[in-house]
Order: C-alpha cells, then sequence, then structure tokens
C-alpha cells in the first residue's frame, strides 16, 4: 500500500475526489478546482419533496457528480459499484482493498460512529475514503475530519447500506488508472466546467432551479408567517441556514469555494477577467451569510414580524440578482 | 468572508472536527481557515433538536394513552421516517401506518416486530412494554 495522505476538506465529495485523484499522481488538484470542474455550484428548491415538513433546498449539484464530472472532464477512468447484498459489497472492498487500492464509499451518517449525535440524521450522501484495513478494522479518512480513524466491519457495513432517500446501497468508487493529464485538458476542462454552471445556473427551463429558483424559495419565505406560524416558518428557515452553512459548504452556500475556484482558474488560464467575477462571487456569499444572520434573528425569536419575513426574502432576491449578473459575465468571456 | 472575520463560536463541532472555511487573506487572495462553529447555525440546529424532542414527547404521551402504538413512538426517537423505516423494515408505509394502530400492533407476530426491533436497535420485549425513559 502506498503512504496514504490525510486530507481535509470543506465538502466530503470534493474532498473524496481531491484524495483520489492525488493518490493517482495529480498533485495540482485542489478542492476549488474539483468543485469547479465537477460543476458543483448550484441552486434547486426541490418540488413535492418536503423535509420535516418545511423546504428541501440544495446548494450543490446532484450528489456523485462533482466526482463523475471531474473524472470525466479528465480522462480519468473509474470503476463504480453498487450492491445488493452486503456480503457481495464487503468482498468487493476487501479484494480493492488488499490488491492496495484506495477507494471512496457512499454513506449515511445516522450511525456513523465518530459522528456526534447532534449531527446524526437520515442523510444518505455522505462520502469517505477507505484506505487500508487491519483485518476487521477498516481505515477511513473521512475529508470533514481533521485527522484519519477507524472503524469496524460491521459499523462499515452499516452505514454503506444505510437506508431512505438517497441510500447508498453499498456504492463504491475510485480511478482506475493513473492518466497523464496535460495543461491543455486541464485548461479544457475548466472552461467545459464554467460554461455547465453557467448554464445550469441560468437557462435550465424550470422556475425552482438556479438563480430563478433563490427567487422561487424568496417568494414562499414571504408566505410562511401566514401560512404556518412565526414558530414552524422559522424552523423551516433554520432548515435553509443548515442547508447553507453545515459542515460541508465552506461557508456561504458553496459560493466561497466557487470565488476561490475562479481565482484558481484566472491563473491557469491567465485570464484576469475571472478575478472580478471571483469577487462577485465573493460579494454573493457574503450576502448569503447576511441573509442567515436576518433569518437567525427570526428563529431565535427576536424578530418575527412580517417585515422581517419580508426582509429576509429580499435579501434573496437581491441574491439572486448579484448571482445572475455574475453568471452572465462569466457566459460572456471568451475562455479558452 | 474575510479571514479575521472567521466565527469561531462554540458548537456542537467540540471535540469532533473544526470546519474548513474559504476566507480572503491580507492580499485578497483565496485560503483556508478553520473554524470551531458559527453561533447562527448552531442556533438552527439547536432549534431543529428541541423540534425532534417536542415531536418525540408528543408521540410518547400519545403512545402511553393508547392512542398510537410504540412504533410511532420509536419512528419519532430515531429521526425516522416513512421511507427510511420501510427500508429498514422491508415493510410498505400503508403496513406501517396500519402497525401504528394499537389493536393492530397488539397482533403482530414476533418475527414482524423483530423487523422493527433492528430497525429501531431495541429489543422485541422492549417494542412490546413501552416504557421509555
Amino acid at each position: 500500500m502506498s503512504e496514504y495522505k490525510h486530507i481535509q476538506t470543506a465538502h466530503c465529495e470534493n474532498g473524496v475526489t481531491v484524495s483520489l485523484l492525488k493518490q493517482q499522481g495529480l498533485d495540482f488538484m485542489t478542492e476549488p478546482l474539483a468543485f469547479g470542474l465537477g460543476s458543483g455550484l448550484f441552486y434547486i428548491h426541490i418540488p413535492f419533496l418536503k423535509v420535516n415538513g418545511g423546504p428541501a433546498i440544495s446548494f450543490r449539484s446532484m450528489p456523485g457528480s462533482i466526482f463523475n464530472r471531474t473524472c470525466k472532464t479528465l480522462n480519468i477512468p473509474v470503476e463504480r459499484k453498487k450492491f445488493r447484498s452486503e456480503l457481495e459489497a464487503e468482498k468487493f472492498l476487501d479484494k480493492q482493498l488488499d490488491a492496495g487500492k484506495t477507494v471512496g464509499c457512499q454513506v449515511g451518517v445516522f450511525h456513523l460512529p465518530y459522528f456526534p449525535k447532534e449531527y446524526r440524521f437520515h442523510f444518505n450522501a455522505h462520502n469517505l475514503i477507505v484506505f487500508g484495513r487491519e483485518g476487521d478494522n477498516f481505515l477511513v479518512s473521512d475529508p470533514v475530519m481533521e485527522t484519519t480513524t477507524s472503524i469496524t466491519r460491521a459499523e462499515l457495513s452499516k452505514v454503506r447500506f444505510s437506508k431512505g432517500a438517497l441510500a447508498p446501497k453499498g456504492h463504491i468508487y475510485f480511478p482506475t488508472d493513473k492518466p497523464i493529464v496535460t495543461e491543455e485538458t486541464l485548461r479544457n476542462g475548466i472552461v467545459r466546467g464554467i460554461n455547465r454552471n453557467v448554464r445550469d445556473m441560468l437557462y435550465i427551463p424550470a422556475s425552482v432551479t438556479g438563480v430563478k429558483g433563490i427567487k422561487h424559495t424568496a417568494k414562499k419565505v414571504r408566505k410562511w408567517r401566514d401560512q404556518v406560524g412565526e414558530r414552524q416558518g422559522g424552523l423551516f428557515l433554520g432548515q435553509i441556514v443548515r442547508m447553507q452553512e453545515e459542515i460541508g459548504t465552506g461557508g456561504g452556500g458553496f459560493r466561497f469555494i466557487y470565488a476561490a475556484f475562479l481565482e484558481e482558474a484566472a491563473e491557469i488560464l491567465g485570464n484576469d477577467e475571472l478575478i472580478g467575477i471571483s469577487e462577485q462571487f465573493t460579494k454573493a456569499g457574503d450576502l448569503w451569510r447576511d441573509s442567515a444572520l436576518q433569518m437567525a434573528g427570526i428563529y431565535k425569536g427576536r424578530i418575527t414580524s412580517q417585515k422581517d419575513f419580508d426582509h429576509a426574502a429580499d435579501i434573496m432576491v437581491e441574491i439572486a440578482n448579484a448571482e445572475k449578473k455574475a453568471l452572465q459575465d462569466l457566459g460572456k468571456l471568451k475562455l479558452k | 468572508m474575510k479571514k479575521e472575520n472567521v466565527p469561531q463560536d462554540k458548537s456542537s463541532l467540540e471535540n469532533f472536527t473544526r470546519e474548513v472555511c474559504y476566507v480572503k487573506n491580507k492580499d485578497g487572495k483565496y485560503e483556508t481557515e478553520l473554524s470551531t462553529g458559527w453561533e447562527t447555525k448552531a442556533a438552527a440546529l439547536e432549534n431543529a433538536w428541541e423540534e425532534i424532542n417536542r415531536r418525540t414527547e408528543l408521540a410518547k404521551k400519545d403512545c402511553t394513552a393508547g392512542k398510537v402504538s410504540p412504533i410511532a413512538y420509536y419512528l419519532e426517537f430515531t429521526l425516522m421516517d416513512m421511507s427510511v423505516l420501510a427500508g429498514y423494515t422491508g415493510f410498505f408505509s400503508w403496513q406501517i401506518k396500519r402497525h401504528m394502530k394499537p389493536t393492530i400492533f397488539q397482533k403482530l407476530s414476533d418475527k414482524k416486530l423483530q423487523k422493527y426491533a433492528s430497525a429501531f436497535d431495541v429489543t422485541v420485549i422492549e417494542l412490546k412494554n413501552f416504557n421509555p425513559s
């Protein structure tokens, strides 16, 4: 087994992508780069789905898409598998580890032993790396942790086969080859990642995604006080803030990570205009933080009038406009 | 967000990890900084738990009063929803809803109860003799 080096990142899937690719010799890989190559920036107010009766919102693209897109755009061959049987899944994992491979696994956090109880919800799209085993003890590198840890075979199987929405079904994935990524491939990948992100945020013809999605949520926020009351409305707002800020987003609903990506992209592509757009995303991230503060005022019960709900919604509209402008400017650049 | 503005508040991350934030340093460039937490979102998490506890207490009362079966209580206690419980037990959600009626719960076989017990991480005896602390 080659020496494994743990890397802590803001977000789990970015982290798994960075670590697995570095393991394959892609030393230039960073978290913002993986996020940007994988077009991770997004917004969706998922229709018809309720979480605890409240809104289901995501600030990033579909789970799995960051790893997939980043590998695809860099021409890195990937193996991925899901299983019906826990035993088969265990055997397959053992085989890969015994062959010296490092692999990514999708898991549920509810039964993850090293997570504190406060964070253990039935959330099934967490990702971690398994980089070795000592008998029935598996060495785990969880990107949101500061150090590596280990869990038992039974514990690992349990989290790999957690149930509910987005159930992992033993999902395991890893790059299968050490490719040579040329400067040109990387540059093309960055341009492609940016263009795809502009498309996803601006041009999906649906009112619940991208910048339109942010306005969609804002409209609902204005109605909550009348519809469900101050207490329940406050809980809904708290839910937005948690999606936006809880471990994994790097702050401001991933907007700061994206700004960091554009800064790196400016250097790699030698395009200074990207710096200005990076600034715009930093501002958007700061606005998201302001919005969280306003919402917190409501769910802490400090300010609960309709005017306060409206103010929270106003900030969201301002964010939507700021991001729209930034993305339009980004789309106008002739990148290459 | 500027590096010097990264919140270092007390939160549930304590003794677990510090989280990576992306921040601007003095030269206006991005770098990462570790944070122990942000009070604003810690309050949101706390509220969410208060709500869970409120619902669990409510289910406990209903169960003691014989309005619902212990399954309804443990569903709340383990933060599950229908799709999660259906996943762990193999029952359909309409079956689970039936099993939440005390009269129907009484007649369930030990084999079926065992599925619920495993999902909730309790024993069949605990499930049958509802007496949560």
